[in-house]
C-alpha cells in the first residue's frame, strides 16, 4: 500500500525544464568544439573536460533525475566517484615517481 | 508475510519495490563506469606519456563527424527523458512518439559509426594493419584505444537498441503504465549513461586540434 501510495505522488519533471536542459547541452558542445580550434596550450584539455563534467552534471542530476531522486542515490553516485578518484590518484602517483 | 502480500494482491496491486529496482539499476551503471574508468585512466596515462604522437593521430578523426554524433546522441537522451514525462502524464502516443524518435537517433548514431569506421579501414587504418604498425608507438597507443573505447560505447549503443525496441512493445502493449514505469525509467537510465560516456569520448578523442 505504502508503494502505490508513493506512485501517486511521484515527481514529475516539466517537459520545458527538459528542453532547457538540452539546449545548455547542445550550447556547452558548441562551446567546446570553437575552443578547441583555439591554441590554448595546456589549457586545451583542462577546459574541454571541464566542460565535460558541467555537461555531465547537467545530466545526471536532470536527465537521470538525480537532483529529485532520494539522497541514498547521490551517496552511491559520490561513492563511485571517489572509487575512481582514488583509483586515477594512485595510478599517477605510481606513474610519476615509477 | 505472506498474508500482507495477499492482501495486497486481493486489492488488485502486485506487490513490487520501484526504488529497490532504481538502486539495482543504479548499482549495474557503476559497474559500467568502472569499465570504461579503467580505459579512461589507460587513455591518460598514455597520453601523458605520448602528448605529441596522441596529438599527431588525434588529427586524422573527424571533428565534423564527432560533433553531428554528440548532437544525435544529446538529443536522444532529451527524447528518452520526455518519453518518461509524457507517459507519467498519460500521454501514450507521445511517449510512443518519443521513444521510437530515440530509437531513430540511436540508428542514425550507428550509422555514422560505420561510415566513420570504413574510411578509417579504408585508409588502411584498423588494428594490426600494416599502415598502423609503421607508426610510432603513441600513436599505435592513440589508435587502439580509439577503436576499443569507440568500439565498446558502440556496443553499448547496440544494446540500447535492442533494450529500448522491447520496453517501446512494452509501452504499446501496455505493460508499461503510467502507474508502473520503472522499466522505461531504468532503461533511460542505462540510455544516459551511453551519452555520459560519449561526454567525455567527445573531447578526448575527436577535439585534439
Amino acid at each position: 500500500m505504502d508503494n502505490h501510495q508513493e506512485h501517486d505522488k511521484q515527481h514529475i519533471t516539466p517537459y520545458s525544464l527538459y528542453v532547457l536542459i538540452w539546449v545548455a547541452l547542445i550550447s556547452l558542445t558548441s562551446i567546446t568544439v570553437t575552443v578547441a580550434g583555439i591554441s590554448l596550450g595546456n589549457y586545451t584539455l583542462a577546459v574541454a573536460l571541464f566542460i565535460a563534467a558541467v555537461k555531465s552534471a547537467l545530466v545526471i542530476n536532470i536527465f537521470m533525475h538525480i537532483k529529485f531522486d532520494q539522497p541514498i542515490f547521490k551517496v552511491f553516485l559520490l561513492l563511485s566517484a571517489l572509487t575512481l578518484l582514488v583509483i586515477f590518484i594512485l595510478t599517477f602517483f605510481d606513474f610519476t615517481y615509477r | 508475510m505472506s498474508n500482507n502480500v495477499q492482501t495486497i494482491e486481493t486489492h488488485g496491486n502486485v506487490h513490487r519495490d520501484d526504488v529497490g529496482a532504481k538502486m539495482g539499476m543504479w548499482l549495474f551503471l557503476f559497474t559500467e563506469v568502472l569499465l570504461f574508468g579503467g580505459m579512461f585512466l589507460i587513455y591518460a596515462v598514455y597520453r601523458f606519456q605520448y602528448p605529441d604522437q596522441f596529438h599527431i593521430a588525434g588529427m586524422e578523426l573527424s571533428t565534423t563527424i564527432g560533433t553531428i554524433n554528440t548532437i544525435i546522441l544529446l538529443t536522444s537522451s532529451l527524447t528518452v527523458a520526455l518519453s518518461i514525462t509524457a507517459l507519467q502524464k498519460g500521454n501514450k502516443l507521445l511517449s510512443v512518439s518519443m521513444l521510437s524518435l530515440t530509437l531513430f537517433f540511436a540508428l542514425f548514431f550507428m550509422v555514422n559509426k560505420y561510415f566513420e569506421w570504413s574510411a578509417k579501414f579504408s585508409h588502411g587504418l584498423y588494428p594490426g594493419s600494416d599502415e598502423m604498425l609503421a607508426k610510432q608507438n603513441g600513436e599505435i597507443l592513440f589508435f587502439g584505444l580509439y577503436f576499443v573505447m569507440t568500439g565498446l560505447h558502440g556496443f553499448h549503443v547496440l544494446i540500447g537498441i535492442v533494450l529500448l525496441s522491447v520496453i517501446l512493445a512494452f509501452i504499446i502493449k501496455d505493460k508499461i503504465t503510467p502507474n508502473n514505469f520503472v522499466k522505461l525509467e531504468n532503461s533511460g537510465l542505462y540510455w544516459h549513461l551511453v551519452d555520459l560516456i560519449w561526454i567525455f569520448l567527445f573531447p578526448l578523442f575527436y577535439l585534439i586540434q
